[in-house]
């Protein structure tokens, strides 16, 4: 627990200040920066102990309130093992040669304790490069003749995949820095106006088509009245009867017409009811085209 | 170049928003009753492009197509517009989306393998949520690894006509690597 301890040193030192429930906002370098130092060193005691207010601290207060993403934070600076290991490799030119393994063991079995509960897929990569790097150490301290007929280097896998990581991490910090849509870059547009433009609703009828609505709507049967069960005064054989009268005067006829007014709503059912019939049988073709109306048509048996 | 003509598809140039294919002005200008070549479309839109020398505007090409745009030096006072509201693209997200843009089409594992680190779920989702990345298929392999490849509004995003614009990747080896290696095992 010891880096988390460092962290907890660094936040305070850093800000000073302390609080529940605050959530610190570390400028990632700057934290990178330290963690290093830590890495490199391992001693915290030569860390100064804060002071705040005046007061120098002797240990860390109780209340202190690390936000739990702080060390995901930490490891997220990196974005991989592969890349924590070209920073260390390339800024710091440290030299691991001097690290024993059991200690680079530590040191990462550390560091996997404490982020597991976190993100445990982060420290499991954190391990295979762990293993790798101890792997690769133990090979290179065995006696030189015993592994020289060998044919690679144990070193080879793993610079080949740092140089390989190496040429994706260039390139994508070239692209990164590259002009960006809505950061660099924002495409022009414009609205149109909005507009006020009238809809006219002109309807377009013809007198006589008033005429015809208007004698229809006034003969129209009172399809509201009560319903009240009666003896059938009308008959629907009577009604195919009387239809087929009608269409052998006229070839074709609205279904209105055929209506009678003082017949009311049975009338309606049992014309209906008729010229199914009719239809069924095949001497007459009902027909209802885009309007309400619908048509008999005699079919001219 | 007639005048209307140029100003007609400076119009839809900006009522788009997006870059818009000549194709695609053509059927625009076509429906309007306007027959217009492509060529004098590509006339029109030089006409435009000299207009704009002196103006805060540019037409760029990208890969859907041309597009109307401020041009970059007046992005600072556009950010304090729009109080930074800038999309922030992470390391990790950055590296993926290289490794796809350069290997396509690639697994999720192609990527970890150069990466050395897991890919998450959420940066390949965020990718796929910016159409950044697109599936092309799968890898006829045991477990058929969905293949993942960039697309046009990438290009569009990044101030690109095709992949080919983007910048070399680096070649192996040219950095002494292996000296620094040794220093490390």
């Amino acid at each position: 627990m010891i880096l988390f301890n460092f962290l907890l040193y660094f936040i305070y030192i850093k800000h000073g200040i302390y609080s529940k429930n605050t959530i610190y906002c570390i400028k990632i370098d700057t934290l990178l920066h330290y963690v290093v130092f830590y890495m490199l060193d391992n001693n915290i005691a030569q860390l100064e102990l804060p002071t705040y207010m005046g007061e120098k601290f002797e240990k860390l207060p109780d209340d202190l309130f690390i936000p739990p993403n702080a060390l995901e934070i930490c490891l997220e600076t990196f974005s991989g093992p592969l890349d924590l290991l070209l920073y260390l490799i390339r800024k710091e030119n440290i030299n691991i040669l001097d690290l024993d393994i059991s200690k680079i063991t530590d040191q990462y079995l550390e560091y996997i304790e404490m982020i597991d509960a976190f993100k445990f897929e982060l420290a499991a990569d954190y391990l295979v490069m762990a293993a790798t790097l101890a792997e690769i150490k133990s090979r290179l301290m065995l006696p030189k003749d015993s592994f020289e007929d060998e044919e690679d280097d144990p070193r080879a896998n793993l610079i080949k995949r740092l140089q390989e990581y190496q040429r994706f991490k260039t390139v994508s910090e070239n692209i990164a820095i590259m002009p960006m849509v809505d950061r660099d870059i924002y495409v022009a547009s414009a609205q149109h106006p909005e507009l006020k433009i009238e809809t006219k609703n002109e309807l377009k009828i013809s007198i006589d088509e008033v005429r015809d609505t208007i004698k229809e709507v006034l003969n129209r049967p009172n399809y509201k009245t009560n319903h009240l069960i009666d003896f059938e005064e009308l008959s629907t054989q009577e009604r195919i009867q009387i239809l087929l009268k009608i269409l052998s005067k006229r070839n074709i006829i609205t279904f209105s017409k055929t209506l009678q007014k003082n017949e009311g709503k049975k009338g309606v059912v049992v014309t209906l009811l008729a010229s199914l019939e009719l239809a069924k049988d095949g001497y007459l073709e009902l027909i209802q085209n885009k309007s309400s109306e619908l048509f008999l048509k005699s079919k001219g048996i | 170049m007639d005048n209307n003509i140029i100003n007609t598809i400076e119009a839809i140039l900006l009522g788009a928003g997006r870059p818009v294919r000549m194709s695609e002005v053509r059927s625009i200008l076509a429906s309007d009753g306007l027959s217009v070549e492509l060529s004098d479309i590509k006339k029109s839109l030089n006409a435009l492009e000299e207009r704009y020398v002196e103006t805060s505007l540019e037409i760029k090409e990208v890969a859907s197509g041309y597009r109307l745009q401020i041009k970059d030096r007046h992005s600072t006072s556009l950010s304090h517009l729009w109080n930074d509201k800038t999309p922030r693209s992470s390391k990790a997200l950055m590296e993926t989306i290289s490794i796809i843009a350069y290997k396509q089409p690639v697994t999720r594992g192609d990527i970890e393998d150069i990466r050395g680190v897991t890919v998450s779920t959420k940066i390949i989702r965020s990718l796929l949520e910016r159409n950044w990345i697109k599936l092309s298929g799968y890898r006829e392999v045991p477990g058929r690894p969905a293949l993942y490849v960039t697309t046009k509004d990438f290009l569009d995003d990044l101030n690109l006509k095709s992949i080919s614009e983007l910048p070399d990747l680096p070649d192996v080896s040219e950095t002494n690597d292996i000296d620094l290696l040794s220093q490390v095992v």
